[in-house]
């Protein structure tokens, strides 16, 4: 799919509502599960999976292919939704989002759904898998890129920093990591949880290329990953700033829609506003 | 079967052990920090390209391990036993629910690592392992076996624990014997019908010791060195309930979780016979020297030889 130009960039919107409308499905279906941050994630994936991700859907096993690690796994939904929109999972799939035997687990779940690269869950593990993926790339001497997604209440937790120092440490320039900054985290808020400040300056203290970028602009997230995939010895981290329920209104900015699923008539109002 | 004089410690076992599956490209070996004390220096010293350095750092370690298994590596990564364990919900949801083929090794195991004292004294790691589903435990009770065990592991499907110890001890097995070694099965050191000992770690040793002191009183007993704690040898914990008809367990770990638990878990409901368990009573090592600190726990040859004959009374009065 798409290089930057308008149509392509078009496409990619379109795909990114069409990925809303089964994310809020889902959820409703399921009467559970986290809507808001996969709403906030969920245009940052389209960019990754509509332009530089390598895969190859009818082999989604190939040796070679770039790995996408979703680090923040509570946004399972969002994978879901890519991956029903590339024709790897069906609509009955995404339907039994969460149910006994489904396919599509309430976590993502490499065991379980044919296109995961990790069994995530339990936050702050992800980029540290990545850099283990990455590091194998580099002894196979092959150009496999490596990309996580963590979310920025993850930061929070110390293994982050444990893999964003030794990815440098190891020059491991084929590992990319995209914070969803949505600054809301289970409870509430991060600025009155825990805040975690400048995460940008974080990483580049560590030894990082970092980009800020607006979450949500579909130019600025394909400039973005041409960006980390420039020639560097370096890792690259791009802080995305999102609105964690992107999309829809009465999520937007909401705490309270990080882990609940729409009602009946939620449901109804979501599906008009994205229609 | 007679003791052979020469020491060895099963963390060397390990190091040796890497070295003799370098010829696997698969194979690659993760560090944080303590690849002196643990032995995998020698594999760093000799193939530094497959020797992965994370500092300071288990909990990264492990996920790691994990993304390289992923990426068709056979991971071995060692720290301390208890540095193992701040890293624990790592093992269990970044490494053996997906059921990755990650080999940890965590040396230092047990009150027997001595002067260190209580902070480096892992006494529950094999509990904590045991619990998790999918995992291979293993205890070696001396270098040559932690060698050979380690070897075996290349062609184990799914992760693995392997305790080892920082001290030496008597070296209990040879090329031959060693060789024999299989995972999941527990070897016979000696056999006698009196009462069965299943042991493992350092006091294998310590029970063929009081084996030896149990027959100047005429009584004779099997000492199994149950190196797999699990899977657990079933079948020859019912051959020995057949033979014997009285257990001992001794270990230098928890009674709680460990392999009299685990011995006693399955007893129980198969076989009931009588368990008497020598282990680490569900308190805090401190610094000492090994032996003090064994006898200082209860978990020395003359706690094994009391507890057999209460083994055996009991077995007689029911």
């Amino acid at each position: 799919m798409g290089d930057g130009d308008d149509d392509s960039i078009s496409e990619l919107i379109e795909m990114s509502r069409l990925c809303r409308v089964d994310i809020v499905r889902m959820t409703h279906a399921a009467k559970s599960g986290h809507p808001g941050g996969s709403l906030s994630a969920i245009d940052l994936l389209v960019g990754l999976y509509g332009t530089d991700l390598r895969f190859d859907i009818s082999n989604p096993d190939w040796e070679d292919r770039d790995r996408f690690i979703m680090s923040k796994g509570h946004a399972s939904p969002a994978i879901y939704a890519i991956l029903h929109q590339m024709g790897l999972l069906e609509e009955s799939d995404i339907m039994s989002f969460r149910s006994l035997g489904s396919v599509c687990q309430g976590h993502v779940d490499m065991n379980w759904t044919k296109g995961v690269d990790f069994s995530a869950g339990s936050l702050g593990m992800g980029l540290s898998f990545g850099l283990g993926c990455a590091i194998s790339a580099r002894m196979d001497s092959s150009d496999r890129n490596v990309w996580v997604m963590i979310g920025d209440g993850e930061t929070q937790e110390g293994q982050i920093w444990e893999a964003a120092m030794s990815a440098s440490y190891h020059r491991a320039s084929n590992l990319n990591v995209i914070v969803d900054r949505n600054r809301i985290q289970n409870d509430d808020f991060m600025e009155v949880q825990m805040e975690v400040g400048d995460i940008g300056k974080k990483f580049a203290s560590f030894g990082w290329r970092v980009k800020d970028i607006d979450g949500h602009d579909m130019h600025s997230i394909v400039d973005a990953i041409g960006w980390a995939l420039e020639d560097s010895d370096a890792p690259a981290a791009i802080i995305a700033h999102t609105t964690k329920g992107k999309g829809v209104s009465f999520m937007e900015d909401n705490p309270s829609f990080h882990g609940k699923a729409p009602s009946d008539s939620e449901l109804d109002t979501a599906l008009e506003e994205l229609s | 079967m007679s003791a052979p004089s020469e020491l060895g410690a099963s963390r060397d076992g390990y190091g040796n052990g890497l070295l003799r599956l370098a010829d696997d490209p698969r194979v690659v070996v993760l560090e944080a920090d303590l690849g002196k004390s643990t032995k995998s220096c020698h594999f760093r010293e000799k193939y530094p390209e497959r020797t992965v350095s994370l500092g300071i750092a288990e909990q990264n370690m492990m996920l790691v391990a994990a993304g390289m298994a992923s990426s068709g590596k056979i991971p071995f990564a060692s720290t301390f036993a208890i540095f193992t364990e701040r890293a624990f919900e790592q093992v269990r949801n970044g490494i053996a629910r997906p059921g990755f083929s990650v080999h940890i090794c965590g040396s230092h195991g047990g009150v027997h690592t001595g002067s260190d004292g209580s902070s480096a004294q892992s006494i529950e790691d094999i509990s904590l392992y045991r619990s998790i589903p999918k995992m291979t435990v293993i205890h070696p009770c001396d270098d040559l076996s932690a060698e050979e065990l380690t070897v075996k592991l290349v062609d184990l499907e799914g992760p693995s624990y392997m305790r080892t110890a920082r001290n030496k001890t008597t070296r209990l097995y040879d090329e031959d014997t060693s060789k024999k070694l299989q995972i999941g099965k527990g070897s016979i050191l000696r056999r006698g019908p009196d009462a069965a000992i299943i042991s493992c770690g350092i006091m294998v040793e310590k029970s063929l010791e009081a084996a030896d002191e149990l027959c100047k009183e005429g009584i004779e007993t099997t000492v199994v060195d149950m190196h797999t704690i699990k899977p657990l040898d079933e079948q020859l914990l019912a051959e020995l309930a057949e033979e014997c008809g009285c257990f001992v367990s001794a270990e230098d770990h928890s009674v709680i979780g460990g392999l009299g638990s685990s011995v006693s878990e399955w007893l129980v409901c198969n076989r009931p016979s009588p368990l008497e368990m020598v282990g680490v009573r569900d308190r805090f090592g401190e610094s000492g020297t090994p032996e003090e600190l064994m006898t200082m726990m209860s978990i020395n040859s003359k706690d094994v030889c009391n507890a057999v004959r209460k083994s055996i009374e009991r077995r007689n009065t029911n």
